[in-house]
């Protein structure tokens, strides 16, 4: 996604992109980053929460209206809910991350990329 | 700051499995800058996703339908299309989420607005403070081919935008 956001910019589009996944985002380098500590999927806001939506919204158009440079970063001060288990269980044995789905797809194409290596 | 540190995780992760390359996540040290070109109550606004999300036809689908939907990577519905446009004055319950990488034990995803702020978008448009919305917004196909987003998906959003005369872009990968 970020790939999309920087060619847009490239070709004279200004871009946000909301985020949930700050290490990614940045890794990535977005041309903005609207970050907010919530769990994956919800990059926009709380789900039924209007305000908290508009909020983040609203922040994303002051962000283009002020940025001067690329990389500029505006982390939200929402919280996602009173504790951080959420965080800690992320990937834990107890809360595999991805779906079977997805994982069985990335498990195919990690053993494809793995043969492929092995060709010479 | 805490946050989640999703790429140490994920190497740790596929480390335990008995992967020793881990993904290669995309790395840059600077950005493409564009600034706004005009007020955002005169801008043209496009949202783009990457949430696996699909549309619902019109009398919407039959359980059947459903049933093949909700695996995901069907050839029913729009899912599973690289790039698909999403008309910005869709109802919301058109939209439904099918499959993808958001976090399933906190997430049920009944709520497009978290992931495709599709009527918070509208709203703001009501209200004046967007001058306009892009007539489609789109969808792309989760892809881990970072060649095939930067050769084939990312030009051709690029040329849609242009067509439809955007201004600005927002993006909520999931």
């Amino acid at each position: 996604m970020s790939l999309v956001a920087r060619h847009l910019e490239e070709n004279g589009i200004p871009t946000v992109t909301f985020s949930n996944a700050r290490d990614i985002s940045t890794s990535a380098f977005n041309p903005r980053l609207v970050f907010s500590n919530f769990p994956l999927g919800n990059p926009a806001g709380k789900p039924h929460d209007r305000e908290n939506q508009r909020d983040i919204l609203q922040t994303a158009f002051r962000l283009l209206e002020t940025a001067s440079g690329p990389g500029e970063i505006v982390d939200t001060p929402h919280v996602w809910s009173g504790n951080k288990d959420w965080m800690d269980l992320i990937f834990s044995d107890e809360q595999p991350f991805l779906t079977e789905e997805a994982e069985a797809e990335r498990q195919s194409l990690l053993e494809k990329n793995q043969q492929a290596r092995k060709q010479p | 700051m805490d946050y989640v540190r999703y790429i140490d995780k994920t190497r740790d992760y596929y480390f335990k499995q008995g992967y020793e390359k881990s993904y290669k996540w995309a790395w840059n040290d600077s950005a493409p800058f564009t600034p706004l070109a005009k007020p955002l109550a005169e801008s043209r606004v496009v949202l783009i996703s990457t949430a696996g999300f699909t549309l619902v036809p019109d009398g919407g689908f039959s359980e059947e339908e459903l049933r093949e939907v909700k695996k995901g990577g069907s050839n029913v519905g729009s899912y599973d299309l690289e790039v698909f446009p999403i008309p910005s004055d869709l109802p919301e319950d058109r939209i439904l989420y099918v499959v993808g990488n958001h976090d399933r034990a906190q997430s049920d995803m009944s709520d497009v607005n978290s992931y495709f702020p599709i009527g918070r978008l509208r709203e703001f448009a009501a209200e004046g403070v967007l001058g306009s919305l892009a007539s489609d917004f789109f969808r792309l196909k989760e892809n881990y081919s970072q060649r095939k987003t930067l050769e084939v998906d990312a030009p051709e959003v690029l040329r849609r935008c242009r067509e439809d005369k955007v201004d600005v872009a927002l993006l909520t990968p999931v």
